[in-house]
């Protein structure tokens, strides 16, 4: 064979400069470290890197295409300023230098921090450093301020954290190296995305069992061992039957909920008092911490009699009823739980899920006979917070997972907390082969940081006396006035959403435009494409933002975008502020914030820049730096009133909580010289140290620490000592909530302090039900199920989980639009053909799209790929972009408030508890488009053109090739 | 001889792209790029991947499927693409059982692609020349990179760890036993191409609850008491 001319082997650029650095993905949210090859200065390849503690190596779609996202057409280049004299939204920019765009910053917020600073808001999207933005904005002195987490999953964090102190995805998650069996309930790929699929392909190798509970075959419920489909919406009517069955057969771990839970602690059953449905607490017992007194009682069914919980030697009454020596009759909690679920029959959920009682009663029983018979236990003593030392560690290898299938609907808070529970019953929190914390969690219940409390805490020109967020543990931490009125723009921590610890980001446009409850002045967004995929009813959002009161001015009247790409959103934007992209700047992912840490111990990390920045770009940390040294925002500055930092570098490395604290914003390489861990003096050299182990520091913890974290000591006292705690006091999981009750109780008028508003009384009282329960989705009673009989839902394809890169050149070839998925038969019933035009319909309005058949969807529900669909010309894709006449949003369907009432107020449309935004409960309907309409989805809206500074397209064809000079050409 | 393939493990490959883009960033910029992307910020974007999932539902409801199915060249022990090739540009390695298009030799006639029956090829539009899947020879032999590295990219990335990477003419290499002990399948044998790469089917786990084990002995019951007294479970000495 005569050999090749083309050499298959040998490099084709061997004279050019090569360099590799690490530093860590952002491609969606999962953060993975890698290792970025440089050709020529020119990104050539990005591999996952192999001594990373979260990806070991791996890397998804989107992590491979990071160079067609650096090097899109689609970067903003130059800070922008509306045109004067052009309408918002028409997208004429000109563009202006930082020193022009910081100077009308630093002029106009300057103003509002010395009026009013909530006339400020910051509303951030899946940003990673929100120990720099929400410091900002605490700093600054407006309330205003959340990230994305209100419309993403806050039920899933505030569900579970008030419950076992601890949620999924990177505070805890499912043990699959030691499971045995493995739930996942509801969409859940993309939290955590990397980690999960390397778990679940280990998980199946060595022989577990995976079932996935979902409306839809699709992601990894693909290769499930089996799939039971759900109506969306009713998984709180699963679990909570199949904890009755749990109870029912005996099946729950009697040892761990008598010893880690509030089980056996005795429930005050006297309704005229006022402490009715409160934990009775012991006058004689150790309170142990006072800002949380823990002094509960136990009945000891071994005395017969009320003791102190965790007596030595005794052992509570799970069941039962009793009286205390004063009269007052008490039961325990785990009997009120057996109580609550006593109707919750497998055939009651049947109706409510369409699940069948059998296949309810078989899954309940193999969760809890594998939990019993297949019990773990490993060689590790350790010592509980009560002072018993144990031999051993054990576990049951019953593991669960679930995230925004659950967490975005109205009834998702109680929903979770049934699974939280259902996790506990089960005796997997903490425990091998169960759910495992991961630091800073598991915290106190609630945890420590507490919202505002109201309008006096915004003063001018002065800092909030707290984080802008937080976890309300009673009425009083509301942030409310004297009328029991919301006080932030997005009515977080109000009577409407009382634990809306992630804020409302989902209404903050709506509310600002309505001015209810007031105006702001100035809305900066970053990272958040709130004129698109990011709002709901998004259609009528996109008017808000340009709609003017009667004197010219517009009604939120200045709008200010930060972002490193042309999107839907910069068209509204006043002015235009260019981010950088990940690969071009510093960044942390800080212990203070979402660090990426493993289930044996804290792990942090961070970006190093590892190509120049585009044109004019500059991060976004730089610009909070640059306004809050402007600003002299105290945290900021000296006290001879200059700079304290000289940028954001210099933030991170020298930022303490508290002045000598030792606790910043990276926990690796601290103290002078990097000795320290945890804590400890700034060290100069931090970045460099970090750069040299692989931009991330890991913490391994002892076996002894590693387990069991609510309730052991040496991990307590290690904790508390390294700051990631206050105090030390034991995490009792709430298998009954009495802070629930405490709002409960506040709401029938029977508690002192801030009472709600008499219009919201009896949704406080239904909602905060200290046990938990399914409801039908909020939006059902308002929605006319028979003409609206279909659930329509979203997801993410695996190309795109987490990301905002639909317009990447790679990636838009997987996925240049989207189908509405649904049932064949259910297709053929409202006479749609496969590929054909159809209309899905809502009591909002209705989206033009093409219809694909699928087997794999139940039939009552209508499904689609989310943030595909593009407005025309947005991203820098031509006008004709499949995205745009083939793709469609969902968003158009779904509302940001539920129907006005007959008082005519509206409320959120959202979780009555927590605020998450509801964006699975809408209802539809579907029928076929007519012949004669047009082949396109609708609605679409006038095309985008490009804005100053952003590149030229490739027309026709693009060859990328690293290292050719002047980006692959 | 050495005959190096892929062996992928539908059991595990949750369709996640992984293998499509990372071998899309690694050829692109290698010995056999560029990989032209044809219209990529316009309408109808299609490029060059040698490296595809398709994905599709096997089944009706409720008892379906989902199937993402990874394809590129199988890299045939009797590939049907070489000798339809007019000029000799499509070749396979003696030394290894690589499957490749020598592009200075190729004519972009595609006789190839329509003799091969996998449908794997991809005709560059632009250089108008076949190409395909190399395994990545250009780095898989790269004494620069340290042993465990010399892998193709889509093994490299795939998180779930369902792309298997070796000689299956080794009896004792990883991929050998996992064809031999996990059912592992050549596509289309009746075309008689014998391909290299090979799959690994789903296998489904099960669980057997047996009635005896619902109620035992240790039943926190015989310490709580049996709730829900109107519907009480079997106790053990009712069972037996």
């Amino acid at each position: 064979m005569p050999s090749p001319i083309h050499d298959p082997i040998a490099s084709p650029m061997p004279d050019a400069s090569t360099e590799m650095r690490t530093t860590t993905c952002y491609m969606c949210a999962c953060r993975c470290g890698i290792r970025v090859h440089l050709r020529n200065g020119e990104v050539r390849y990005i591999e996952g890197n192999p001594d990373h503690p979260l990806n070991k190596g791996v890397i998804c779609a989107k992590g491979g295409s990071g160079i067609m996202k650096q090097y899109s057409p689609a970067r903003l280049t130059q800070p922008l300023r509306r045109k004067p004299g052009s309408e918002r939204g028409a997208n004429e920019f000109e563009e202006i230098s930082w020193e022009e765009t910081f100077d009308i910053l630093e002029t106009r917020l300057a103003h509002l921090r010395a009026t009013d600073p909530k006339k400020f808001a910051l509303f951030t999207g899946r940003d990673q450093m929100q120990a720099l933005t929400g410091l900002f904005a605490r700093q600054f002195g407006t309330p205003n301020y959340a990230a994305h987490g209100g419309f993403c999953s806050v039920n899933m964090a505030a569900g579970m954290i008030y419950t076992i102190g601890g949620s999924f995805w990177e505070f805890g998650g499912p043990d699959l190296e030691r499971a045995k069996v493995f739930y996942m309930i509801g969409t859940a790929e993309d939290h955590h995305s990397n980690p999960l699929k390397s778990a679940i392909g280990d998980f199946k190798r060595n022989g577990g069992r995976f079932v996935a509970i979902n409306p839809v075959r699709s992601g990894y419920a693909a290769i499930a061992d089996e799939w039971i489909p759900i109506k969306p919406g009713t998984d709180g009517a699963l679990i909570m039957a199949i904890i009755r069955e749990i109870i029912a057969l005996g099946l729950y771990d009697r040892e761990f909920l008598a010893r880690y839970t509030n089980s056996g602690q005795l429930v005050n059953q006297d309704e005229s008092s006022q402490e009715f449905g409160m934990m009775m607490r012991n006058p004689a017992g150790d309170i142990l911490n006072p800002l949380r007194p823990h002094n509960f009682y136990w009945w000891d069914r071994l005395t017969d009699q009320p003791v102190e919980d965790h007596a030595k030697g005794a052992d509570p009454m799970l069941f039962g009823s009793h009286v205390m020596p004063d009269g007052t009759p008490v039961k325990p909690a785990f009997q009120l739980l057996k109580e609550r679920v006593a109707d919750c029959t497998p055939e009651w959920a049947e109706k409510i899920t369409g699940i069948s009682a059998d296949t309810i009663r078989r899954i309940a029983h193999e969760m809890g006979i594998t939990a019993r018979d297949q019990r773990i236990e490993l060689p590790i003593p350790w010592t509980d917070w009560w002072g018993e030392e144990h031999e051993s560690v054990t576990g049951n290898p019953v593991a669960f997972h679930a995230m925004r299938g659950l967490a975005a609907h109205s009834n998702g808070f109680q929903t979770i907390r049934s699974l939280a529970i259902l996790m506990s019953l089960l005796g997997t929190i903490d425990r091998p082969g169960g759910f495992r914390h991961k630091a800073p969690y598991p915290r106190a219940i609630p945890p420590n940081a507490r919202p505002p409390k109201g309008p006096e805490c915004v003063q001018p020109n002065t800092p909030l006396n707290g984080a802008p967020l937080g976890w309300p543990e009673s009425p009083d931490d509301l942030f409310v006035d004297e009328k029991g009125q919301p006080v932030r723009i997005d009515k977080a921590f109000s009577w409407e959403h009382p634990l809306s610890a992630h804020g409302l980001m989902h209404n903050v446009i709506t509310n600002a435009w309505r001015g209810d409850p007031y105006p702001v002045d100035t809305l900066m967004l970053f990272m958040a494409n709130m004129a698109w995929n990011s709002s709901m009813n998004t259609s009528e959002v996109r008017k808000m933002l340009v709609d003017k009161q009667a004197d010219g001015e517009y009604k939120i009247p200045f709008i200010v975008v930060c972002d490193a790409f042309q999107s839907e959103t910069t068209a509204f934007a006043d002015l235009i502020l260019p981010d950088t992209t990940y690969l071009e700047r510093h960044d942390c992912m800080s212990m203070l914030d979402r660090p990426i840490s493993e289930f044996d111990g804290p792990v942090d990390a961070v970006r190093i820049p590892v190509v120049a920045p585009k044109g004019e770009c500059r991060p976004f940390q730089e610009v909070i730096v640059e306004l809050a040294g402007r600003l002299k925002l105290p945290a900021f500055t000296t006290p001879a009133g200059t700079r304290k930092f000289k940028g954001y570098t210099d933030f991170v490395v020298n930022y303490e909580t508290a002045p000598g604290s030792g606790i910043g914003l990276l926990a690796g390489w601290r103290g002078r010289d990097g000795e320290k861990a945890m804590r400890g003096e700034p060290n100069q050299n931090q970045w460099e140290m970090y750069e040299k182990n692989g931009c991330f520091f890991q913490y391994h913890l002892p076996p002894s620490s590693q387990y069991m974290r609510n309730w052991n000591k040496g991990y307590m006292d290690w904790a508390q000592q390294a700051g990631l705690r206050r105090d030390n006091d034991p995490i009792v999981i709430h298998i009954y909530s009495e802070l629930l009750q405490g709002f409960r109780l506040a709401a029938e008028g029977k508690r002192p302090g801030k009472q709600p508003p008499d219009e919201l009384r009896e949704r406080v009282a239904t909602y905060f039900d200290p046990l938990p329960f399914w409801y039908a989705p909020l939006e059902d009673e308002q929605s006319d199920l028979k003409h609206y009989p279909l659930n329509a839902l979203t997801q993410r394809p695996m190309a795109m989980y987490h990301s905002w890169d639909s317009q990447n050149a790679w990636l838009r070839q997987i996925h240049a639009y989207n189908h509405l998925y649904v049932n064949t038969h259910t297709a053929e019933a409202a006479g749609i053909s496969d590929g054909g035009w159809m209309w899905v319909e809502s009591q909002w309005g209705r989206v033009r799209c093409m219809c694909r058949y699928s087997e794999a969807v139940e039939p009552g529900t209508v499904w689609t790929w989310n943030a595909i669909g593009k407005s025309s010309g947005a991203w820098n894709l031509s006008k004709d972009a499949n995205e745009s006449k083939q793709g469609f949003l969902l968003n158009h369907l779904i509302s940001e408030e539920l129907p006005a009432n007959a008082d005519g107020r509206r409320f959120s449309n959202s979780d009555p508890i927590t605020g998450q935004a509801a964006w699975y409960d809408v209802r539809v309907r579907i029928y076929p488009a007519d012949a004669g309409e047009p082949e396109q989805t609708s609605p679409q809206f006038e095309p985008m053109e490009p804005v100053p500074g952003m590149g030229q397209r490739k027309m026709g064809w693009q060859a990328w090739f690293a290292g050719k000079k002047g980006e692959g050409k | 001889m050495t005959q190096l393939a892929l062996v992928i493990d539908l059991n595990v490959c949750v369709g996640c792209h992984a293998c499509v883009t990372n071998c899309k960033q690694w050829n692109t910029s290698g010995a056999a790029g560029a990989l032209t992307d044809c219209n990529p910020y316009e309408a109808e974007p299609n490029g060059t991947f040698f490296n595809r999932v398709q994905t599709f539902e096997v089944g009706s409801y409720p008892n379906t499927e989902t199937v993402h199915f990874p394809k590129s060249c199988l890299h045939c022990e009797d590939p049907p693409c070489v000798p339809v090739c007019p000029t000799g540009a499509s070749y396979k390695r003696k030394s290894d059982g690589i499957v490749l298009v020598d592009y200075d030799k190729c004519i972009g006639c595609k006789y190839c692609s329509w003799a091969c029956p996998y449908g794997v090829r991809e005709f560059d539009e632009q250089r108008k020349v076949m190409t395909k899947c190399t395994l990545c020879v250009d780095r898989i032999y790269d004494q620069k990179l340290p042993e465990a590295e010399r892998k193709p990219s889509c093994v490299l990335a795939c998180p779930p760890g369902a792309r298997l990477f070796g000689d299956v003419h080794d009896p004792d290499s990883e991929v050998s036993v996992a064809i031999r002990e996990r059912g592992g399948y050549a596509l289309m044998p009746e075309a008689g191409t014998r391909p290299a790469n090979h799959y690994l089917p789903r296998r489904k786990q099960t669980l057997t609850i047996r009635d005896e084990e619902l109620y035992r002995s240790d039943n926190p019951h015989k310490i709580d008491g049996a709730p829900f007294d109107l519907d009480l479970p079997p106790t053990n000495e009712e069972l037996n």
